[in-house]
C-alpha cells in the first residue's frame, strides 16, 4: 500500500482553482518533497492530506483511508508538524511532550523523543524562553511522539541558522529509516535536494514536474558546462559530452580553474515555475 | 485480541483527556501572574471602591453578591472568549485539530479551568464580603444548595456563550476590548454597580432581564443577603424558580451558539 494516493484533486475557490488535478503517488517509507511558490496550491494540498480542508472532485487515500471521513484512529496514525505555532509559552517542554503523549494509543516515550530532537537540556525550560530553532523542535517532537507512520512537515526550517538546518535534517533522516513516511514542503532547494527521495514541483496548482532531486527537470542528462583558464584567458563550454572534453583538453596538462556544472537544482525549479506562469 | 478491539481500547477516553487538558490549562493559567492577579483583583478592587462610596444600609452586601456575579462572568465568558481567541491565534488549537484529541475533551478542560478559577474568585470576594461588609455565610442547607446551582448553571451558560463570543471575534488582539465592552455594559444594565437594582430604570431592568447577569446576581443576593431584602428586587421577591429557568435556558443556547459558530482557524474554513 502507498502512504498517499491523489487521483484527480481538485480544489476551487470561486473562479480560482487553487489545485487543478493532481495525481501524486508517495510511497511507503519516502521522504517525498512538494516544492512550489506561494499560492501553487502546496498548501491546500497538504490541508486536503490532512483532512483539515475539504475537496471539490479526486480521489484521496492517506494510509488506506479517505481523509474527508477519517476519525480518531486514522489522526493517531499521523503526525503534522505545523509551521508557526507559539502556544504553550508558560509550560515545559517535558509537560507538553508528556501531555501530547496521553492522546496516543502507542506514544513514543517522552524523553526519549525529547532526547531525539535535542532538547534534553532545556526539557525543564518554559517554552517562552526557547529560541526559533528549539521551539521548532519541540514542534517536531509533538508531531512525531505518537508514533506516526505518516509524518507532514511544513517549511520545517524556516528561521534556523545552518549548523540547526543540519542538525534538523538528520532528525529527519533517522524517522525515515525507522520506516516513517515523510512529506515535506519546504521553500529552500537545498533541503529538498539533500532530504528528499522524490520531489515534485507544483506551479498554478498543478504538478509541472516530479522525479529524484537530481534528475528532476531533465537536470541528470542536461549538457554541462566546462570552465577552465588557457593562457588566452578563460573559457566555458557548453556540451553534452564533458568528460570525453576534458579528456582532450587533459592532454595539455593540467587546466587552472577547472569546473564541470550541470544546471542546479534551483535553476531548473525556477525554469519549472516560470514555465507554467 | 482482534485488531479492532486493540484499538478502540487502546485510544484514551474523552474524559480522561479533557481533565488532563483541565490540568493542563490550570497550569497555563496560574503561570501567568500578571493576568492571574489582574482577573482576580479587579472584581475585588471594584467591590472595595464601590463599597466606600456607597453609604446606604446593605449597600456592601448587595455589591457584595452582585460582584461575585460579575466575578465569575469575567472568570467565565469573558477569561474563556479570550483564551479561545488567543488558542485559535497561537496555533494551539490548530495543533489540537492535528492530533487524536476529541474536540469535546478541549472543552472539558475549558471548563475545569472556568469552574475551579471562578471557585477561587468567589471564595476572594466572599472572604473580602464577610471581613469588610458584614456579609453572612448561607446558614441553612437550602441556601448552601441554592449557591451551588446558581453558580454551576451561571458559570455553564456563560463558558458555553464566551466560547462562542470567541467566534465573533476576528483576532486575539480584539477579543478582550469586544468582550469587555459586551461584558460592561451587562454589568450597568444588570444592576451591578448601582445597588439596589430598583434605582435603575425599568427599561433597563426589562432589558437586562433577558441575559443571565442579572439573573445570576439575584441568585446569590437570595442566598447572601437576609430574606426580607427582596424588598429590594425589582419584583419585590428573589424569583429562584425563574432564575433557574432563564439561567438553564442560556446554558442551552450557549450550547447551540457554540456547535453553530466554533472555528478551529481565524480563516473562514473552505
Amino acid at each position: 500500500m502507498n502512504a498517499i494516493e491523489l487521483r484527480g484533486l481538485r480544489k476551487t475557490y470561486g473562479a480560482h482553482a487553487a489545485v487543478d488535478g493532481i495525481d501524486l503517488t508517495v510511497r511507503q517509507g519516502e521522504i517525498f518533497a512538494l516544492l512550489g511558490p506561494n499560492g501553487a496550491g502546496k498548501t491546500t494540498t497538504v490541508e486536503i492530506l490532512e483532512g483539515h480542508r475539504g475537496r471539490d472532485d479526486g480521489k484521496v487515500s492517506v494510509l488506506g483511508v479517505d481523509p474527508a471521513r477519517a476519525g480518531r484512529d486514522w489522526r493517531a496514525r499521523i503526525g503534522i508538524v505545523l509551521q508557526t505555532a507559539t502556544d504553550a509559552a508558560e509550560l515545559t517542554v517535558a509537560e507538553l511532550v508528556r501531555h501530547f503523549a496521553g492522546y496516543y494509543p502507542r506514544p513514543r516515550d517522552p524523553e526519549t523523543v525529547i532526547d531525539q530532537v535535542g532538547l534534553t537540556d532545556k526539557a525543564g525550560a518554559r517554552i517562552r524562553t526557547l529560541s526559533g530553532g528549539q521551539r521548532r523542535r519541540v514542534d517536531v517532537a509533538l508531531g512525531i511522539i505518537g508514533s506516526p507512520e505518516l509524518v507532514f512537515l511544513d517549511e520545517p526550517t524556516t528561521g534556523f541558522d545552518p549548523q540547526a538546518r543540519h542538525q534538523f535534517w538528520e532528525l529527519i533522516r533517522a524517522l525515515a529509516a525507522d520506516g516513517t513516511t515523510i512529506l515535506l514542503t519546504t521553500h529552500y532547494l537545498d533541503e529538498a535536494e539533500a532530504l528528499a527521495d522524490r520531489v515534485a514541483v507544483l506551479a498554478g496548482g498543478r504538478i509541472v514536474a516530479e522525479d529524484t532531486p537530481a534528475g528532476l527537470g531533465g537536470r541528470a542528462t542536461a549538457e554541462a558546462t566546462v570552465h577552465w583558464l588557457a593562457a588566452d584567458g578563460p573559457h566555458e563550454v557548453r556540451t553534452p559530452t564533458p568528460t570525453s572534453l576534458i579528456a582532450r583538453l587533459a592532454g595539455g596538462g593540467e587546466l587552472p580553474e577547472l569546473r564541470v556544472s550541470r544546471p542546479s537544482l534551483e535553476d531548473v525549479y525556477l525554469n519549472l515555475i516560470g514555465d507554467a506562469r | 485480541m482482534t485488531t479492532t478491539a486493540l484499538r478502540s481500547t487502546a485510544l484514551p477516553s474523552t474524559l480522561n483527556l479533557g481533565l488532563a487538558r483541565g490540568g493542563l490549562e490550570l497550569r497555563e493559567f496560574f503561570r501567568r501572574k500578571e493576568m492571574v492577579i489582574f482577573t482576580f483583583s479587579m472584581p475585588a478592587l471594584l467591590l472595595l471602591l464601590l463599597g466606600s462610596i456607597e453609604h446606604q444600609q446593605y449597600a456592601g452586601q448587595l455589591l457584595t453578591a452582585g460582584m461575585i456575579a460579575a466575578g465569575v462572568v469575567s472568570t467565565s465568558f469573558v477569561s474563556i472568549g479570550v483564551g479561545i481567541a488567543l488558542d485559535r491565534e497561537d496555533g494551539a488549537l490548530k495543533r489540537l485539530r492535528g492530533t487524536p484529541m476529541p474536540a469535546s475533551a478541549y472543552f472539558v478542560g475549558k471548563l475545569v479551568l472556568v469552574l475551579v478559577s471562578s471557585l477561587a474568585e468567589v471564595v476572594l470576594l466572599l472572604v473580602i464580603g464577610t471581613l469588610v461588609f458584614g456579609v453572612h455565610l448561607p446558614s441553612t442547607g437550602a441556601d448552601w444548595l441554592t449557591l451551588a446551582w446558581v453558580f454551576l448553571l451561571g458559570v455553564i451558560g456563560a463558558t458555553m456563550l464566551g466560547i462562542a463570543a470567541s467566534s465573533l471575534t476576528r483576532s486575539a488582539r480584539s477579543a478582550p476590548a469586544v468582550l469587555n465592552v459586551l461584558f460592561l455594559v451587562l454589568e450597568f444594565i444588570s444592576g451591578i454597580f448601582v445597588v439596589p437594582i430598583t434605582d435603575l430604570p425599568a427599561w433597563m431592568v426589562r432589558a437586562a432581564s433577558v441575559f443571565p447577569v442579572k439573573w445570576l446576581a439575584q441568585g446569590f443576593r437570595s442566598v447572601f443577603l437576609p430574606g426580607n431584602l427582596k424588598v429590594l428586587e425589582a419584583a419585590g421577591q428573589w424569583e429562584l424558580p425563574k432564575t433557574a429557568l432563564i439561567l438553564g435556558a442560556w446554558c442551552v443556547a450557549g450550547l447551540v451558539l457554540c456547535l453553530l459558530t466554533f472555528r478551529w482557524t481565524n480563516r473562514r474554513a473552505g
